[in-house]
């Protein structure tokens, strides 16, 4: 299965599995990764599982949609490269994606 | 409970099952207070989850129960809107003799701007420095509670508790405080004999009042260096220091209920739940840790709001009911966070739940609670100290309740530590 790791704000990295068309929001809530919420459950409706996606990997990510844009315009500390990660869906080409978190999801 | 509660929820109970279903009508008051509206919403979530009532004193309107329902208007504000002048957010239509516009009630782009000027108080950030204040007023709050006698834990902590956030949040005269909880309580409250207030004419004179207040607060802040708190961050903030004097009233209000009805509502309703729950009590008491679940466990039980409104500006679907442009739009939060098919056994508090942050109490999409992790701070802290000082906090009888189909609140609850 394809992998994805998550770094914390403390630097602490978990590389977990995430099946092709799984979110990455899913992916870190079944394995308790620590930093991502995912409160509304993949709806792209609660800006709670804000991630920073590695340059690398920034193009393969595909854009934000419109709502994305607009919920993440809510959210605390966005940077150029943030990202909501229930809307980053595993694929082959994302296998060994590197994504951080922010210091707390709002 | 008395027998008088027990009473009329079991009446309410059997009319909710023996009324015709074109005639359910849930948004009754008196429902809320007797905590007699679980079984409207259990039929209409099985037999009619897109319901509409024809008439009531709210005029007509559709009632959403189930959870996905719920979160398909709630992300659609394209279609459901929660604009002042269509009605607002709640039930009762927003006056238009007295508006009082604020951010919550505004559709985009306007919300997205006024919001973004307030939303960084409350991201995590800010919090990590609010948090320790947080804590030693807890401290204080509870070293201060009387010990084997009875007392009033919504006057007491609830209230008490809140609105000390609230005067540190805004940078309020602190002796003055509980100002800002009369407020809160006139501002969503109906006038009426009895009431919070007597007349509407009352109810406005004392919302006149706190503009007053805070616009001295206004002008002594929109003169001096920007600061941390709210009223200097919306004197300000490059899309809210134009406010006219309504919208700055407005927003007051948005931040005063916002920061203190809802939190002072959990903040009891946790406790309630505790004492109807025990051997959950006993579960976190074994294991502080889960109080990362419990949090907004207790979030979901209580549902301090009750419900959002909106008002569809267009036609469209819904679970195969075709709702019309102008049609109110009430989304039971309250029966969502009971929905069966999201939630197993909802009814119950568990603290130990798999996926407890995925609960309707804070809405969703662009009008998501703003202060949703100042609330969780605020109810974390105040367990946290609880739990250290392992308080055997006894409910000596039911609580008595708001008396709104809005706000799920509690007036007193009283209450006795054993040790």
């Amino acid at each position: 299965m394809p992998k994805v790791t998550f770094i914390e704000h403390n630097g602490t990295a978990h590389t977990v599995e995430a099946a092709n068309g799984e979110s990455l929001m899913r992916a870190a809530v079944d394995n308790n990764v620590p930093g991502i919420d995912g409160d509304c459950g993949g709806e792209c409706a609660c800006a709670t599982c804000h991630v920073y996606v590695e340059a690398d990997w920034w193009e393969k990510v595909g854009g934000r949609t419109e709502t994305e844009e607009t919920m993440l315009s809510f959210a605390a500390a966005t940077k150029d490269n943030s990202r909501l990660c229930c809307q980053i869906m595993m694929s082959d080409a994302l296998d060994g994606i590197v994504v951080h978190t922010p210091d707390g999801q709002h | 409970m008395n027998h008088i509660s027990m009473d009329a929820v079991r009446a309410a109970e059997a009319r909710a099952w023996s009324t015709p279903l074109a005639d359910l009508a849930p948004a009754d008051p008196q429902l809320f207070k007797d905590n007699a509206h679980w079984a409207y919403f259990e039929r209409l979530r099985k037999e009619d989850p897109i319901h509409f009532t024809r008439d009531s004193e709210f005029g007509p309107y559709w009632s959403i129960t189930k959870y996905k329902d719920i979160m398909a208007v709630d992300t659609n504000h394209k279609v459901f809107s929660s604009l002042s002048t269509l009605g607002g957010i709640a039930i009762r239509d927003q006056r238009a003799d007295f508006p009082l516009p604020m951010f919550i009630a505004m559709d985009p782009p306007i919300h997205d701007a006024q919001r973004k000027v307030v939303s960084p108080i409350v991201a995590p950030g800010n919090l990590a420095i609010l948090e320790h204040t947080i804590r030693e007023r807890a401290q204080t709050i509870l070293d201060g509670l009387p010990r084997g006698e009875a007392f009033d834990w919504v006057d007491r902590v609830s209230i008490e508790l809140t609105t000390q956030m609230l005067a540190t949040l805004f940078d309020f005269p602190f002796h003055d405080r509980r100002k800002l909880t009369r407020w809160s309580d006139v501002a969503t409250s109906v006038a009426g004999p009895g009431g919070v207030v007597e007349t509407e004419e009352q109810r406005q004179a004392e919302l006149r009042e706190c503009a007053g207040y805070f616009m001295t607060l206004w002008n002594q802040r929109v003169n001096a260096p920007p600061t941390t708190d709210l009223i200097s961050m919306l004197a300000h903030g490059e899309s809210t220091r134009n406010m006219t004097p309504q919208e700055f009233l407005g927003n007051l209000i948005l931040l005063i209920v916002g920061g203190n009805d809802t939190t002072r509502n959990s903040l009891t309703g946790g406790l309630y739940a505790f004492s109807k729950f025990p051997a959950q009590y006993q579960k976190l008491r074994a294991n502080h840790d889960l109080l990362d679940s419990t949090v907004p466990e207790i979030i979901r039980w209580q549902t301090p709001l009750a419900h959002m409104r909106r008002t569809a500006v267009s036609d469209i679907e819904l679970g195969g009911k075709h709702i019309k442009a102008g049609d109110k739009v009430i989304m039971w939060y309250v029966s969502g966070n009971r929905d069966e098919e999201v939630i197993e056994n909802p009814n119950e508090l568990v603290v130990d739940r798999a996926r407890p942050r995925q609960h309707l109490s804070f809405g969703f999409g662009v009008h998501r609670c703003v202060g949703n992790r100042l609330a969780e701070m605020q109810l974390r802290i105040v367990w946290e100290e609880i739990l250290k000082r392992d308080l055997d906090i006894e409910v000596l009888e039911e609580p008595e309740r708001v008396m709104s189909t809005f706000v799920r609140g509690y007036t007193s609850m009283p209450v006795r530590i054993r040790n």
